[in-house]
């Protein structure tokens, strides 16, 4: 354990001997060499003479469980358990590729076949070895625990001592996988092997690197966003026993740049405190007249435009509907923080043309990167020479694909010789975004007479994921991730108008857990909840009505209408709501039940989510993280969003910021489909259907609609 | 000069009194199990024991726990087998993990004040201590096995 722990771990220079890799090229090819050095490929496999078996994790370990199932997916297929290899979290290096990060639900999605592959390939060439060193068929061979055995006189080598000899040989192209009903470690609930080490303080997060000789460092930032340095006066700061150095850093965030004013210490509480004592002076550049409430306003003008179709099918103008058929709505939801508990927080120490890097990030390979979009552009560095130590993330949710605190650390550790660890305080992380932009929604469908969907529309108002993050984003364009899932549902709606009306902001803006889907979810399923009481059918058969051809979604409807008891009577004052959402992450539902109580508080009695996953590597795991989902989406509906009042963000810290509490927790069944079919992610899909199946089911409990997040549980 | 007894070893610092206990442990002593969360008593995430009580060291002046018993998660048991740590593990409650110290000192001193808590108990307890990824009905389902594993005996250390 004391290994995976102190995760510090450059690729070429670790194996003692004679050591063989196995991984990927660059093409998805299968790979294997004995030096590393040499070639160019992607190792996720080290066997070693000594019979150490190393497995490489590139998803960084964000909370969502990619430190044990990432490696399991090799693991099962190598025929070894994840007690008996040493799991090593990649940190960036170019040998093991540009995936290193964690993000939008992909690890496993992604990887699912690709890395069992790796470790079926690498127990069939073990195989072969042992056959070929005992001279009797493969057959006849079998894999177990780390050792190739050979069945009719029980001999045994173990990976070690086969190396090799399989270096010599070629690997199989279409290596077989396991059955299904011979696996040892996926889809069976297990320990995850970061657990011990986050129960007695040994988990090394980013804000716990400690490099020699550290100085603490904090960055003032313009109160109202948008605002630029005329100048500062640090003389008072400069009095203060331990401030080091003041000068000022840029930040980078998508398109906007920041310059704040750092002051260094020998402690963060010095540096921190001694903010106090700063003299600054900002050109707002006007943005210090910027209201979230007149902004709220200008979006529900702009929503009066036409926007710019995303998705069109049939003709939503030329429906034949009684003119008593349709139905229009608005739904408006906030710019909410991540509010990460880790603060955002980077160790970085510049020695001439190199930077070493310590945070907690989820896009390791982007921060070490080549490309165009990768860091080295912002902060001056040649690739090659950035060296990261990808660590623990103390919580991702989006927050840290961004990297801006990373440019901003290595900016302010170009001011002294020592390492230095920026430290955002709380006041800091809920202040200067980027955000989840908001999104307004409006909607309009058309019913036949008899009650059947035949139009919808969706209009999204709201700012640009892409414009804040893209330079090279095209205005005139529809930003797809605006846009996230709303067409993408399995509904059978003949004629559909999905459009975009895009409101320029000059507030950064970021994905937060499950994108867009958190917002337009609420919007859109809420509305389709709407439209199934105007045509006077329950909001469950209403749904299905509408999948006539089997779905994913169907599926998880009729799992949840079986779960819940779909037609069993609620006591007066109770009611169910059902919502359903599918996007690129994956698949959930949920069915909430509330009781509404006669001082109109309302409690939610039960929630049952459904997630489709085709496969799953650690079930308690998938239940831990839709638990988690929902909880944090109860909190989006009901803890208030940011807000801006003069240009500045109004809220604080946790207490006017609030985050869910344990008394505050509904109870949560989870279920999870595995019967096989597309793999799905696990991470996103609990949110989006939380917030309109909460709505929905306050609706039929109360007759009250609610079209606006947040909300309180109050009627 | 304030001295500290943390985990039962005596450190000598070299501080500003007014410093807060949390910055002492992770900066200067490097017991970084301890996390820094909020800054001002909201998440928990800081919390130690100090002469047994929990207090949030992100506000505890140094001063305050100057020549007092101090204990971190670090120093919570030796073989991470307190019964709250062996009942997480069991449990599988952490994500992300951050918040978890905190948690785990705080339900040590919920379960030595309330050897067998009700779901109530452990709500009014531990809702001082934010989890952000939500791992708040493991928790509770932690707290209820870990008293169960200490047999309701009240003194767990």
């Amino acid at each position: 354990m004391e290994d995976i722990s102190r995760r510090h771990f450059i690729a070429s220079a670790t194996t003692a001997g004679l050591a063989l890799w196995l991984g990927l090229t660059s093409e998805g090819n299968l790979y294997k060499a004995l030096d590393l050095a040499s070639v160019n490929f992607s190792p996720f496999i080290l066997i070693e003479a000594s019979g150490q078996i190393t497995l490489f994790n590139t998803k960084p370990e964000i909370g969502q469980g990619t430190f044990q199932s990432f490696p399991a997916l090799i693991a099962e297929e190598l025929e070894v358990s994840l007690d008996e290899v040493t799991i090593k979290q990649t940190n960036g290096e170019y040998q093991f590729g540009n995936a290193q990060r964690s993000g939008g639900s992909a690890s496993i999605r992604n990887s699912y076949l690709p890395m069992r592959k790796i470790g079926a390939a690498a127990r069939e060439v073990l195989i072969k070895a042992a056959a070929k060193t005992w001279n009797v068929l493969e057959s006849e061979c079998f894999a177990q625990r780390g050792s190739i055995i050979h069945a009719l006189t029980e001999r045994k080598l173990s990976y070690g001592a086969l190396i090799q000899e399989a270096a010599k040989l070629d690997l199989p192209e279409n290596p077989k996988l396991k059955d299904p009903k011979y696996f040892k470690i996926l889809g069976k609930m297990s320990k995850r092997p970061d657990i011990p080490l986050k129960t007695n303080g040994s988990a090394e997060f980013g804000i716990d690197a400690i490099v020699p000789g550290m100085l603490y460092a904090v960055v003032y930032r313009s109160p109202v966003i948008g605002g630029t340095l005329k100048s500062f006066d640090a003389t008072e700061v400069m009095k203060i026993p331990g401030v080091v150095k003041v000068g000022t850093a840029e930040r980078i965030v998508g398109v906007y740049n920041y310059t704040g004013v750092a002051i260094i210490a020998t402690s963060y509480w010095i540096a921190n405190k001694a903010k106090e004592k700063l003299i600054t002076h900002w050109d707002n550049n006007g943005f210090d007249k910027f209201n979230t409430l007149d902004y709220e306003a200008h979006l529900r003008v702009l929503a009066k435009q036409a926007g710019i179709v995303e998705k069109s099918v049939g003709n939503v103008d030329d429906v034949n509907l009684p003119p008593n058929g349709y139905l229009e709505a608005f739904y408006e939801t906030p710019i909410i923080a991540h509010h990460a508990l880790e603060p955002l927080n980077c160790t970085a120490q510049v020695k001439k043309d190199k930077v070493e890097i310590w945070t907690s990030t989820q896009v390791s390979s982007a921060v070490t990167g080549k490309g165009a979009g990768d860091m080295h552009v912002q902060i001056g560095f040649a690739p090659e020479n950035i060296t990261l130590h990808s660590l623990f993330v103390g919580g991702g949710f989006g927050r840290r694909l961004s990297m801006d605190y990373i440019v901003e650390a290595v900016n302010v550790a170009k001011l002294v010789e020592q390492p230095v660890k920026v430290i955002w305080s709380r006041e800091d992380c809920t202040q200067h975004g980027p955000f989840r932009p908001m999104t307004f929604s409006k909607l309009k469908g058309g019913l036949s007479a008899e009650g059947k969907l035949i139009s919808f529309e969706h209009k999204v108002i709201s700012p640009s994921l892409q414009q804040s993050r893209d330079n090279s984003f095209d205005p005139s364009k529809v930003d797809l991730a605006m846009m996230e899932g709303i067409s993408e549902q399995a509904y059978e709606i003949p004629n559909m108008r999905n459009s975009y009306v895009r409101a320029d902001l000059h507030i950064p803006v970021s994905p937060w857990r499950s994108v867009t889907s958190s917002t337009v979810s609420f919007a859109q399923e809420s509305f389709i909840d709407e439209l199934a009481y105007k045509a006077k059918k329950d909001p469950m058969d209403f749904r299905l009505e509408l999948l006539q051809k089997p779905s994913d979604a169907k599926k998880v409807l009729l799992k949840l209408k079986e779960l819940s008891q779909w037609y069993t009577k609620l006591p007066k004052g109770s009611g169910k709501g059902v919502a359903v959402w599918e996007f690129f992450a994956g698949l959930g539902g949920q069915v909430v039940e509330v009781t509404c109580h006669k001082d109109k508080t309302i409690t939610i009695d039960r929630v049952i989510a459904v997630i489709d996953l085709g496969e799953v590597v650690n079930p308690d795991n998938v239940i831990n993280q839709m638990e988690g989902s929902v909880i944090m989406g109860l909190g989006a509906v009901t803890k208030g969003g940011i807000n801006f009042v003069n240009g500045k963000v109004a809220e604080h810290n946790f207490y006017d910021s609030p985050l869910l509490r344990v008394n505050e927790i509904p109870k949560i069944e989870v279920h999870i489909l595995t019967d096989g079919g597309k793999v799905k992610g696990v991470g996103e899909p609990g949110l989006p259907p939380f917030a309109p199946a909460l709505a929905n089911a306050i609706f039929a409990a109360s007759g009250k609609r609610f079209r606006k997040l947040p909300f309180k549980l109050i009627l | 000069m304030i001295s500290l007894t943390v985990n039962q070893k005596i450190y000598q610092l070299d501080v500003d009194p007014e410093m807060p206990l949390l910055w002492a442990l992770r900066e200067v002593i490097g017991l970084t199990g301890t996390k820094f969360g909020c800054g001002v008593a909201q998440c928990g995430a800081c919390v130690v024991h100090l002469n047994g009580e929990a207090v949030r060291s992100c506000v505890t002046k140094c001063d305050r726990a100057n020549h007092q018993a101090i204990t971190t998660i670090e120093g919570l048991s030796k073989n991470n087998d307190h019964p709250l740590q062996l009942a997480w593990n069991e449990e599988n409650v952490p994500q992300c993990g951050y918040c978890h110290s905190g948690q785990i000192m705080s339900a040590a001193v919920l379960l030595r004040e309330n050897p067998s808590p009700t779901d109530q108990d452990i709500d009014d307890a531990m809702a001082g201590n934010i989890c952000r990824c939500g791992t708040y009905p493991r928790i509770r389902k932690a707290i209820h096995l870990a008293a169960k594993l200490n047999g309701g005996k009240g003194d767990l250390k």
